[in-house]
């Protein structure tokens, strides 16, 4: 049973800001395809429950490290659409002027400490954030977002070790979507679940369905808490699936499209909440709220096409201090 | 007059002074590494600091990749953080935490990110210790656009230099060269001397031969120069200081005057430091050239135990002296 008493104004903002991702990651694909963007994309599409219901527990400040997965992170930690689509656009008013691109979208002044090409790479950064938290006393939690194929990283255990020795402000949230990269997890994991090697490490491991972002965010607020009351880490098990391969360029091979189809019927997050209002009568407005994102994003596409190039001088900038 | 004082410490108390004055300057600064307490760290350097500053040193397990990684955190949320690495052939494994994550960060956020990060790390020949624990490994990190790399080879410059890669917003891997830990030199007790980064020394002055040289080599390459002074041949000797970005400017303005280069590293020669020195002084100052610059480093072998051959393995005084000696122009029969 849950604690948490949901007010319909939660879940009607759980829905439009799982919404927001999936319109900006589809807005995106589609300027790719249109080659309006350079690089390469990881689209978030299907775990946007997993964004959305944890950083709904954490407050201003707190700090979040995402993945090569990044978009869903950064907006549900509120970073603005129009920049970010500029950042893909590789335009000066992207968040790192166009020299990140998809794969390093940050926005550190709001907490979000940035996307990461390496796997397995966030961890270490966001315990070192949880690490200045609890120096400074400041009450600030730290995330780390990580797929299941990144478990498989040393830099897992080592954090894992570190973070419960030391009883840092950190939870590790682990979307396991079923796939790392090309290869089902099974295939490259002994373990038959990720929550389960918490107990080695003397901290919560909670598994739950990343699809009810009920239960993510439920699973999400007592791990915070946990870390808000200097109580140590918690890692937290989302089950989740990708709709798109591993990057835009991924032909995905090693499953049909058929079976792609078939996951996004039996699974999807937003689906699963939007039938929920649409039965209790909490979305009546569901096309005006829904064209209000879609203009929210025509209006970032806009903005990034607009926006310019970075000059050539742009080159040599912010190299060193 | 200077209400501060000149007093003659160690390498090792220059580089624990650095530390322990910024510690009480930055609050937000915190130490990462292994046997910290009550150990003091790698060659003793935080002998005695556990006691005033523990609650921000942070006695590490084995996890060089988690110990940089999470200084690279602490040092964007707050900050500085320092993560020692015992001996820096062990920067192996921590790689991706310097070269990825803390070298690219500013660029690739456009210049949010600040990185006041320092890795620490002995650096060099020790005594029998071999491969895996002699390395001179500072080009790699030479190479990496971001990164300002420090190689002091006094106490004074060690403390100074320190204290500026602590107080300054980029990533800084900061070699200390192993044998130098025992040596002394005069360094002031000023809190706020600060050596900047990016600047070479001259550590002796000469007219007819530069010899640039880094770390450990800096004090061979000044006996070089006595016994060369001996023999008519007057030396320069120069030490960059930081090897990276390097101070152009004064190795250039040196060989200018003498019109001969050496330059000697501890490193092996293939794509080293010596080499990118040697490079540039060929390629933008050619003119000045009276003779081909020579370069010295170790023998391209992994490091042996064995003292004979772990010794003839570095660059030697005598070698510094014979190469000097035959870049010289030969004197005509009276």
């Amino acid at each position: 049973m849950s604690r948490i008493t949901w007010t319909p104004e939660q879940l009607r903002g759980f829905w439009r800001d799982m919404h927001r991702i999936r319109a900006f990651e589809r807005a995106a694909i589609y300027q790719s395809s249109l080659g309006k963007i350079y690089g390469a994309l990881h689209s978030y599409e299907g775990q946007e429950s997993c964004a959305i219901g944890v950083s709904a527990a954490l407050q201003r400040g707190d700090y979040v490290a995402s993945t090569h997965r990044g978009h869903g992170h950064c907006i549900a930690v509120g970073a603005r659409m129009d920049r970010m689509m500029a950042e893909l656009f590789g335009r000066i008013d992207g968040y790192c002027k166009g020299k990140g691109g998809s794969l390093h979208i940050a926005d550190v002044g709001a907490g979000m400490l940035g996307a990461n090409g390496i796997v397995g790479a966030g961890y270490a950064i966001a315990a070192g954030a949880a690490l200045s938290a609890k120096v400074s006393g400041n009450g600030r939690v730290s995330v780390v977002f990580f797929g299941d194929g990144a478990v498989t990283r040393g830099t897992f255990h080592e954090v894992m070790n570190m973070a419960s020795l030391w009883k840092l402000p950190l939870v590790l949230v682990c979307e396991n979507n079923g796939l790392a990269q090309y290869v089902p997890t099974a295939e490259t994991m002994v373990f038959e679940n990720v929550s389960s090697l918490a107990q080695g490490y003397k901290m919560p491991g909670v598994a739950v369905d990343g699809n009810d972002i009920r239960a993510v965010h439920e699973a999400a607020l007592a791990a915070v808490d946990r870390a808000r009351q200097a109580q140590g880490p918690t890692l937290l098990e989302l089950h989740t699936q990708r709709y798109h391969g591993h990057s835009s360029g991924d032909p995905q091979v090693y499953r049909s499209k058929a079976e792609v189809e078939a996951l996004r019927l039996a699974t999807d997050p937003i689906v699963r909440l939007e039938n929920e209002l649409v039965a209790a009568g909490l979305l009546a407005d569901r096309e005006a709220l829904l064209a209000q994102i879609d203009a929210e994003v025509a209006q970032a596409v806009a903005f990034a096409e607009a926006s310019a190039y970075p000059a050539d001088e742009e080159l040599s900038t912010d190299v060193y201090a | 007059m200077s209400s501060h004082n000149l007093r003659e410490i160690t390498f090792r108390e220059a580089v624990r002074e650095a530390l322990c004055e910024e510690m009480e300057r930055q609050k937000g600064m915190v130490i990462i590494g292994e046997d910290l307490l009550p150990g003091g760290g790698s060659f003793g350097v935080h002998l005695g600091m556990g006691e005033r500053f523990g609650a921000r040193m942070f006695e590490s397990p084995i996890s060089e990749s988690a110990i940089v990684g999470v200084a690279l955190g602490a040092a964007l949320t707050g900050g500085p953080a320092v993560a020692e690495i015992m001996y820096s052939d062990f920067m192996c494994v921590c790689m991706d935490e310097i070269v990825n994550q803390a070298a690219k960060i500013r660029y690739m956020t456009g210049g949010q990110a600040r990185v006041p990060l320092v890795v620490r790390s002995p650096i060099g020949m020790t005594r029998g210790v071999a491969a895996q624990h002699s390395q001179s490994l500072e080009s790699w990190f030479a190479h990496i656009p971001g990164l300002r790399v420090a190689m002091p080879s006094t106490p004074a410059d060690a403390k100074g230099m320190l204290k500026s890669a602590l107080r300054g917003q980029d990533p800084v891997v900061f070699f200390e060269p192993k044998l130098l830990y025992g040596t002394k030199g005069m360094v002031s007790d000023d809190p706020d001397l600060l050596v900047p980064l990016g600047q070479a020394r001259l550590a002796r002055e000469g007219s007819d031969l530069s010899i640039i040289a880094t770390g450990l080599m800096v004090s061979r390459a000044l006996e070089a120069a006595e016994k060369l002074q001996g023999q008519g041949v007057s030396a320069e000797v120069i030490d960059p200081r930081t090897v990276s970005p390097i101070d152009w400017d004064t190795i250039f303005a040196s060989v200018d005057k003498t019109g001969r280069a050496m330059v000697v590293n501890e490193a092996t020669l293939t794509c080293s430091v010596a080499s990118e020195i040697a490079a540039s002084i060929g390629e933008l100052r050619f003119n000045s050239l009276d003779g081909p610059v020579r370069r010295l480093g170790s023998a391209f072998v992994p490091k042996p135990s064995t003292p004979g051959l772990e010794k003839l393995s570095y660059p030697s005084v005598e070698q510094i002296v014979a190469l000097g000696t035959e870049m010289m122009p030969r004197r005509r029969a009276a």
